[in-house]
């Protein structure tokens, strides 16, 4: 009786904490409806979209720009979240299959992990667009991203030009091996080079994270205190180390970071920041269902849809996601 | 002269020595009285959630919804905040959520009869899945000027998250140390089925651990969002392993009613040390995990117990 009780009561505090923290957030409803509620459209009007986490702004902006363009399109879209899990995305993209969309639209948590899923989905005939990540084997229909190589080489145009050539630089690097943090690293190192004046001091990874990066960075100033300007491979690490800096109180340290956040662009409009090499996560969602719907009505694709990255600096009007 | 570092258990120290030598002597920018401030804020946080998981561990536990527990009381608090209420209610409300984060798993553990690692296993994916809900995955920014003093403020230089670290430890060594509480739980810990024919309310005590722990992870997550300004979703991941690796270094017993809380202070000096230390050294990324796993391996070697002591 007393065991029956004390059950009862956790399970009680449970749902409490559970329904507290869900009413607590006034702007939840616009997530709630992305589950596969709406099964009654035809398979060929449905469109899956399997994204690597939803734990990070830029996959949500993803996610939301592929909604809102399936909204207007009246195209279906299930939306398969796998929390950076290479397993259970691979489970979900053959659930996918099994549910006979017409087209998937695969961001991948792994360009080797995923490869597996994309050949089930070839010899189900079902197309595959890949998304901001494309997966290393398997025939992948259209790969929608931009240039990482491209964003890494601009972040260093950005420095060279706010150093005019000459000083020392700090890299922050992502989470070592993702082929975001090869290809940012690849563009901005070569371009690096080509100012002798400048010195790259220190190359140390932050997993692309924000509180490590604070940390990375407040340890790098204690070795490099003349420092004049930091590259970090996302925005995240690029908020990080502008805590780090604005701790320290050293004034005219340059941060380039990549990906286009809100915060950070608003941080490089009031001056915080130097540059922001943004990415547009939202256009890559809303190009996924586009090039999904071309697919339906017969349509030929380019093997690769960029999607163009946007300088921004201050006093200009993009506004981030 | 081994059997003096055994008896004493000063194993950890010995090591937090060497460790000192060999990075002082590699870089020059180490031993200044700003970096090691640094390396004490920097150790301040996985420092707070060892002092919990040391609690738990006696009590031969475990708590892997640290990280988690951390994040949703960072975010619950920092909602509050930026929602134009008064930031000192923010923080009651995130050390209460903290509180409550721990007294679930304590209540699953003690009165559901269910193994620690299971069950807070289920409520770090819990408790990092509501601070998705409310999060939406995107940090939470504009946190009130006046909570920044938390994070980054100093009292005679010495940073605030500093000090509240060296209260708590105070607060817990007499706790472990001083009280029947502290007793209790090394009893608990060392022999649950004796320390019940004892008198000790074994139920209570798990509860009261593992509520110390989440109290300890939403005091670790206030700190950790004052000084970014800001609440990740992703905030304290993977955490929960510092924190325990700390704790093993510190010569804590995984199997409960042996160690002490100067041992985990140890340990966590050791690994923020490491972190710097390599930092500082500019060693390359790749080389930067190996590096650390096999100093923690060193580490332990030194404290090695006989197999039949």
């Amino acid at each position: 009786m007393k065991k029956k009780l004390s059950l009862i009561l956790v399970a009680a505090l449970t749902a409490v904490m559970v329904t507290a923290c869900g009413s607590s957030s006034s702007q939840n409803s616009s997530s709630s409806s992305d589950s596969s509620s709406k099964s009654n459209s035809s398979s060929q009007k449905t469109v899956g979209l399997a994204v690597s986490t939803l734990n990070n702004p830029f996959f949500v902006s993803m996610r939301d720009g592929a909604k809102s363009e399936a909204d207007k399109k009246g195209i279906h879209l299930i939306v398969d979240n796998a929390n950076n899990d290479q397993s259970t995305q691979l489970n979900q993209v053959q659930d996918l299959i099994q549910q006979k969309v017409g087209a998937i639209l695969l961001n991948p948590v792994d360009s080797q992990g995923l490869a597996q899923a994309v050949k089930m989905a070839n010899q189900a005939n079902i197309p595959v667009i890949t998304l901001d990540r494309s997966v290393s084997s398997g025939k992948v229909t259209t790969f929608i991203a931009s240039d990482s190589v491209k964003a890494g080489k601009m972040a260093a145009d950005q420095i060279i030009k706010a150093l005019n050539g000459k000083g020392k630089v700090v890299e922050l690097q992502g989470e070592i091996g993702a082929s975001s943090e090869r290809d940012r690293e690849k563009g901005f190192d070569n371009e690096i080079k080509t100012a002798s004046g400048i010195q790259v001091v220190s190359k140390q990874s932050a997993d692309f994270d924000r509180s490590k990066a604070l940390n990375v960075m407040e340890n790098i100033l204690q070795a490099h205190p003349d420092v004049n300007a930091v590259f970090a491979q996302n925005d995240e690490m690029a908020l990080g180390a502008l805590k780090a800096i604005q701790q320290s109180n050293k004034k005219n340290v340059k941060i380039v970071g990549i990906d286009g956040e809100g915060e950070a662009i608003k941080n490089v409009n009031n001056g915080s920041m130097y540059a922001d090499i943004a990415q547009q996560p939202s256009v890559e969602g809303q190009l996924g269902v586009d090039k999904a719907l071309d697919l339906f009505n017969g349509k030929k694709l380019d093997s690769t849809v960029p999607v163009p990255l946007k300088l921004v600096t201050k006093g200009s009007s993009f506004k981030g996601f | 002269m081994k059997e003096f570092v055994r008896r004493y258990k000063l194993g950890p120290l010995i090591g937090l020595i060497i460790l000192f030598i060999i990075i002082s002597i590699l870089s020059h920018q180490f031993l200044t009285l700003s970096n090691l401030r640094n390396v004490a804020l920097q150790t301040s946080v996985n420092m707070l959630l060892a002092v919990g998981m040391t609690f738990v561990i006696l009590t031969s536990g475990i708590d892997l919804s640290v990280g988690s527990t951390l994040a949703v009381s960072a975010v619950v608090g920092s909602l509050v905040m930026t929602s134009g209420i008064n930031f000192g209610l923010g923080i009651v409300i995130a050390l209460i959520v903290g509180i409550l984060a721990g007294l679930i798993n304590g209540l699953f553990i003690a009165y559901g009869r269910l193994a620690p690692f299971i069950v807070t296993l289920g409520t770090m994916t819990l408790y990092r899945g509501i601070t998705e809900i409310l999060t939406h995955g995107s940090p939470i920014y504009n946190l009130p000027k006046g909570f920044s003093v938390i994070g980054t403020g100093s009292l005679v230089g010495i940073p605030i998250p500093v000090i509240l670290t060296v209260i708590v430890l105070i607060v817990a060594w007499i706790l472990l140390n001083r009280s029947v509480t502290g007793r209790r739980v090394y009893a608990v810990g060392g022999n649950e089925e004796v320390a019940k024919l004892a008198g000790v309310p074994v139920k209570k005590y798990l509860l009261l651990v593992y509520m110390i722990s989440g109290f300890l992870a939403a005091v670790a997550g206030m700190i950790l969002s004052s000084r970014l300004g800001s609440a990740e979703p992703t905030a304290g991941n993977g955490y929960e392993l510092d924190a325990i690796t700390a704790v093993v270094l510190g010569g804590t017993s995984l199997f409960g009613g042996e160690g002490t809380l100067v041992g985990t202070i140890i340990g966590a000096a050791i690994l923020g040390v490491i972190d710097n230390g390599l930092n500082l050294l500019n060693v390359n990324s790749f080389w930067q995990d190996a590096v650390k796993g096999a100093i923690i391996l060193i580490a332990i070697m030194l404290d090695r117990k006989k197999p039949n002591q």
